[in-house]
Order: C-alpha cells, then sequence, then structure tokens
C-alpha cells in the first residue's frame, strides 16, 4: 500500500515538473512575448528595456527558468497587473479559491445525490420509461452549454420569479467570514441568516454547474449497476434470502459505485472548467471568473497561478482517488 | 444510411492503387474485428461484430433520431445559402436599430425572427451559421483526432521509454481543465480568428484520442494475428499501420463522433469568454451565442435561438455517439 502511494507521488512530481515546463514555455510564447503583452504595441523603447530587465527576461532560459521554477515553488508568481492590480497572485488566488470550492462542492453533491440513486432505478428497470427518460435527459444535459444553463436558471429563477439572487455569493456585507467559505463560515459563527443567504446565492450557480458531473456519474452508476446485477454473488445473495436491502447495499451497490468513484475524480477537471462559465454569469468571485478576467486583461502572473492550481487540483484529487480506490477494493494494489 | 454498410463508396474519387489499399483496410478492419472478438460470436448466431451492431443500431430509435439529426444539419450547411431569405452578411434592418430605444429591431414582413444589433436578419444569419458550426466541428475533431492519433500510435505501438514519456505529456495535458487549456491555447494566437477557435479546441481532444488509442493499440500488440504478422517478418510499420491501427479504430471513431458535440460547445464557450471569431461577417452559431450576452437580459431570444441550434445538433452528435459505443460494445450483446 505504502509502495502503491509513493509510486504515485513520484509520478505527481512528474506531472507537475512537465507542466512547469509548460507553462513556462508558455508565457514566453505568447504574441510578442511577455513585455509586448504586458505593456501593450504602443510602449516605449525605456519602459519594455525596464520591464525586461526588472523580468530578467534578458537572462538565459535555464537561468530563467530556475528562478521561475524556484519562485514558484515559494508560492510566488508575481503580482497582478489586471484583475486586481497591485496585489500578488497568490493573494487573489487565497481570496478567491474558497468561492469555487464551495461553488464545485454544492454542485458535485446535488449530481451525486440525484445521478446515483437514478442510475441505480434505471438499470434495475431496464428499457422502462423511467430508464430512457433518464437517459435521454443525461445527453441532454451534456449538449446544453454550461453557461447558456446558467443564463437560462438566472432569467427565470432569479430575473423573472425573483425566487432567488440575481448574483454574488452573499447579500449580508457584515457578515463574519472565517474560511471564506460562507455557509460553513455563517454555521460557524451561529448567523443563521448569513448562512441561509449565502445558500440561496448557491442554488442557482450550483444546479447550473452540477449539469456536468451529473450526466457522467448517472451513466457510470447504470452501467456499473447492469454489470453488478449479472454477477453470481449477486444471485447468490438474492437464493440465500437476503432482504433487498442488503442485497442492493453490500453486494450491488459496493460494487457498483466503484466506477463512479474515478468517474467523480475525472469530473473534476469538467467541473472547474465549468466553473469558469457559471461563475462568470453569476458574478460569483471565485477563481472561475478571476481568470475569465484574466484573459481579458492579459494577466499573465494570476493567469499562471490560476492555471497551475487548476491542474494541481485535478491531479491531486485523482490522486486521492486512486488510493481511496486501493483502500476499498484490495485487487487494485497489487497492479 | 446505406453508406456505413458499404465501406468503399466515399472513396470514389481517389486513386486506384490508394483505393485499392483503403478497401483492403476496411475489410480487414471488419473481418480482424471479428476474429478479436471470436468469442462473442458463437453467442449470437456467427455474426460479426460490425454486422450485428448495424443490425441493432437500425433498429435503436436513439440512433435513428440522432442519425436524422445529423443529416438535416449537414443537409442545411450545404443547402443553407440558397434557403436563406437575405445575405447574413447584410443589413437590411439598419434603419430600425437605435442604439437608445431599440438596439434589435422585432420581427416584421420578410423578416419572420426580426434582425441582430447590427441590422442583419437574424432567420439568415442562423441558416446560413450552420455552415461555420459544421466547419468548426468538423474540422476541430480531425485536427484533434490527427493529433490524438499520431501520440496514441507512438506510444501503443513501440510501448517502453516511448510509451512513457508520451503519456506522462498526454497525462499533463490531461490534467489541465479542458476549457482553460483551450483559451490557453487561443491565448497565443495574435488576433483570434475562426482558426484559432479550431485549433484551441482540437488541442484539447488530442490527450483524450492519444489515450484512447493506446489503450487498445496496447491490446493489439498481443493478439495472435499482430503475433502472427511478426512472425512472418512483415515490417514493423506495416504491422503497426495496417494490423493495429485498423483494429483499434472502434472506441476512437465513437469518440469522435461525441467529439463533434462538444467541440462546438467549445467553441461557444470561447466565444461567450471573448476568445472567439471577432469577425462576424459570416456567422457561428457559437458566435451568435456568444455575442448575444450583451443583451441577454433585454431580447433573450438573441441567445435562445443560436443556443438551441447548438443543443440539438450537439444533442444529434451525442445520441448517434452514445447508441454507436452501446453498439460496438461487446458486452452489450448479452
Amino acid at each position: 500500500m505504502l509502495k502503491f502511494i509513493i509510486r504515485r507521488l513520484l509520478q505527481l512530481v512528474v506531472v507537475l515538473f512537465v507542466l512547469s515546463i509548460l507553462l513556462f514555455a508558455w508565457l514566453r510564447a505568447l504574441p510578442g512575448g511577455v513585455v509586448s503583452a504586458m505593456l501593450g504595441e504602443r510602449a516605449t523603447p525605456e519602459s519594455r528595456a525596464r520591464l525586461t530587465e526588472a523580468f530578467g527576461l534578458n537572462e538565459p532560459l535555464p537561468v530563467q527558468y530556475w528562478r521561475f521554477l524556484t519562485r514558484a515553488l515559494q508560492g510566488d508568481f508575481g503580482v497582478s497587473t489586471g484583475v486586481q492590480p497591485g496585489k500578488t497572485a497568490t493573494s487573489i488566488l487565497i481570496e478567491r479559491f474558497p468561492a469555487t470550492i464551495e461553488l464545485s462542492f454544492v454542485a458535485l453533491m446535488l449530481a451525486i445525490v440525484v445521478a446515483i440513486p437514478l442510475g441505480y432505478l434505471a438499470a434495475k428497470k431496464r428499457a422502462s420509461f423511467l430508464d430512457n427518460t433518464s437517459i435521454v435527459a443525461s445527453l441532454v444535459g451534456v449538449a446544453v452549454p454550461v453557461f447558456f444553463l446558467a443564463f437560462l436558471l438566472k432569467y427565470v429563477f432569479a430575473i423573472q420569479l425573483g425566487w432567488l439572487p440575481v448574483s454574488g455569493r452573499s447579500s449580508i456585507p457584515d457578515a463574519t467570514h472565517v474560511t471564506g467559505f460562507f455557509v460553513l463560515d455563517g454555521l460557524l459563527t451561529r448567523e443563521w441568516d448569513a448562512a441561509w443567504d449565502a445558500l440561496k446565492h448557491l442554488i442557482l450557480p450550483g444546479i447550473a454547474l452540477a449539469s456536468i458531473p451529473f450526466a457522467m456519474v448517472f451513466r457510470i452508476t447504470r452501467a456499473s449497476v447492469l454489470e453488478v446485477l449479472d454477477e453470481d454473488f449477486v444471485r447468490t445473495a438474492q437464493a440465500k434470502g437476503l432482504s433487498h436491502r442488503v442485497v442492493r447495499g453490500r453486494h450491488i451497490m459496493r460494487n457498483a459505485l466503484l466506477p463512479v468513484i474515478t468517474a467523480v475524480g475525472l469530473q473534476v477537471g469538467a467541473l472547474l472548467a465549468g466553473a469558469v462559465l457559471t461563475e462568470t454569469v453569476f458574478n460569483f468571485g471565485g477563481i472561475g471568473e478571476a481568470l475569465k478576467f484574466a484573459f481579458t486583461l492579459r494577466d499573465y502572473p494570476v493567469l499562471q497561478l490560476l492555471v497551475f492550481v487548476a491542474a494541481l487540483t485535478y491531479v491531486l484529487v485523482n490522486l486521492l482517488v486512486d488510493i481511496l480506490y486501493a483502500v476499498v477494493d484490495p485487487r487494485v494494489r497489487t497492479r | 444510411m446505406n453508406d456505413s454498410q458499404k465501406p468503399d463508396q466515399p472513396h470514389r474519387g481517389l486513386g486506384a492503387r490508394r483505393k485499392q489499399r483503403i478497401d483492403d483496410l476496411a475489410a480487414t478492419s471488419g473481418t480482424t474485428t471479428t476474429v478479436a472478438e471470436a468469442g462473442a460470436i458463437d453467442e449470437s448466431g456467427g455474426v460479426g461484430l460490425v454486422a450485428s451492431a448495424w443490425r441493432r443500431l437500425r433498429r435503436n430509435p436513439i440512433f435513428l433520431i440522432g442519425l436524422v439529426i445529423t443529416c438535416a444539419f449537414i443537409l442545411l450547411a450545404l443547402l443553407s445559402p440558397w434557403i436563406a431569405p437575405h445575405d447574413p452578411a447584410d443589413n437590411p434592418l439598419i434603419d430600425k436599430v437605435s442604439r437608445q430605444s431599440n438596439p434589435v429591431p422585432g420581427p416584421e414582413p420578410g423578416f419572420p425572427l426580426g434582425g441582430d444589433d447590427s441590422g442583419r436578419d437574424l432567420l439568415s444569419r442562423l441558416l446560413v451559421g450552420s455552415q461555420q458550426t459544421l466547419l468548426v466541428g468538423v474540422c476541430a475533431t480531425i485536427f484533434g483526432l490527427a493529433g490524438g492519433l499520431a501520440l496514441g500510435t507512438l506510444a501503443g505501438a513501440f510501448g517502453g521509454w516511448v510509451d512513457s514519456v508520451v503519456m506522462r505529456i498526454v497525462d499533463v495535458m490531461l490534467s489541465i481543465p479542458s476549457l482553460l487549456l483551450a483559451v490557453s491555447i487561443s491565448a497565443l494566437a495574435a488576433r483570434p480568428s475562426q482558426w484559432t477557435v479550431i485549433i484551441a479546441v482540437a488541442v484539447v481532444q488530442v490527450p483524450i484520442f492519444a489515450r484512447l488509442l493506446r489503450g487498445s493499440m496496447l491490446a493489439q500488440r498481443g493478439k495472435d494475428h499482430v503475433l502472427a504478422a511478426r512472425a512472418l517478418g512483415v515490417k514493423r510499420s506495416a504491422i503497426i499501420l495496417r494490423h493495429m491501427l485498423p483494429n483499434s479504430l472502434g472506441p476512437v471513431i465513437v469518440q469522435a463522433t461525441l467529439v463533434l458535440a462538444t467541440a462546438i460547445i467549445d467553441a461557444a464557450a470561447l466565444s461567450f469568454l471573448g476568445l472567439g471569431n471577432p469577425d462576424d461577417s459570416k456567422p457561428e452559431w457559437g458566435q451568435m451565442l456568444g455575442q448575444a450576452q450583451m443583451y441577454i437580459y433585454d431580447h433573450p431570444h438573441l441567445a435562445f435561438y443560436p443556443a438551441a441550434c447548438i443543443i440539438v445538433v450537439a444533442l444529434g452528435f451525442t445520441l448517434m455517439g452514445e447508441s454507436l459505443r452501446e453498439a460496438l460494445d461487446p458486452k452489450s450483446r448479452r
């Protein structure tokens, strides 16, 4: 088990190393280089020279890369030039990341809570009306652009009906914030109205974002339950006269959910990408929204850090998933 | 509909020798897939995987709906210049556009859906928009497929350290969320255009295709027909290109069908983020949807029509791809 974890950690280091090279190369491949990208086409030669000097762009590439790497390892990705000028990229990340985690978590929970039972029922009643409807629904979910769904939900439920807030994360400006997760903050400080308010802000973006993992989790659950239902041990359990509940919980779901764990892990990337779009529609204030601004304003320090963190999150979550998988399913460890 | 039964039909225009080779490929891919699934043949009464897949697809309403949508979309893209009542770049309604009171002209005789914010006929733009949308989907898929094919073949055919190096690069590409990767790629272009959108969307698909192909190539390496070819002294390149690659294409084709849908959706997302093609003389649905966000609360129909078109077409490709996947999966033959 320990060997397995160590091997996976080594792979992680390699992936992160390649990623850092790619990010470094990407910044240097930008049209006109970093300096033009930051100063614009019409910068004076003096200011260009000053910036080139300041960024050490006149030194050999390996030296530049080494400095980039050592600074990045210390969490220093430079100062924002567009999103929140003057602030370090790292502080922007720390300020905004909780919002994205909160939103992605709510979306993932929504998707899991609906998709897994639905997947089980659909598989159990294969080719029934419920099965066909939910398959089509999951396929429609794939076909709808997530930002359009977000707009639609916002237009109907926030603007036309006025049931839920239109944008932002909170409408209580003086709520106390401890962790940056607004719902959790409200619960911790016992400001129940603040927690409820933050939760209401999460519903619409959460549903919109949930459409991405929902389709995948539903389909994997259905396919994997179908497979397990045919296994001999399920028939044996039923023949032994075990109750439906026990067969469902101990025999079917415990085995069928293994691939679902992996699928959820792989959805993290799609979830973060969807968060960029959803947050933009709802002005949610997470890293997704910051990414959009960073691209429009060509704020490269922030961009680099956020892309790196998004990839790091994905890799870490999938590492955890793999380890979890090895814990749950002993067959994996030996491979 | 008969095309998928006769694999030689689309290649009529090619030179005779090449045609012969492609026919051989198509034939070997059909028969050896059957050999590879030898165990399954007995169960389904001696019918090959492809034939039995087609037999089931023909009766699958989900596949047929997808096929109808796809065919209608392609037909529309081909015929739209003649169907569209107006030139999509022309602005006959420009007099009706006023920045303060009414930026978007409403419907009137001859303009059933009204105009857009530049006074151009919305219906014509939607109809002709199918062309660029099809172009984005098809080109992005082909480029992504080509890149993935190259990397996946390299990794799967050689194995060893080539495999390790290629797959680490693929892992890194996969670890960056797809949209962020697309956005990073399109930021590399000095000025965005239709082609930067296509390339950005295509690059995202490269690692997925590469992984898929590597997996099925690795599975092929130990198969009897490959071992037999190696024992006969067939050249390595020939083994890879004629024996392993054609037999690994099944899942890749399924994926390509699905990618047609995601490419169109991703292109729309890029436009939404302001990285789309700024030149709107040739309309594209994703671009129209992205540009409509300015008016989304006052004139939601501007966003609704292109979005509906994208959803229907993406659904068509997805329905087709998913039912293909299920039909080609030997496990679902039970």
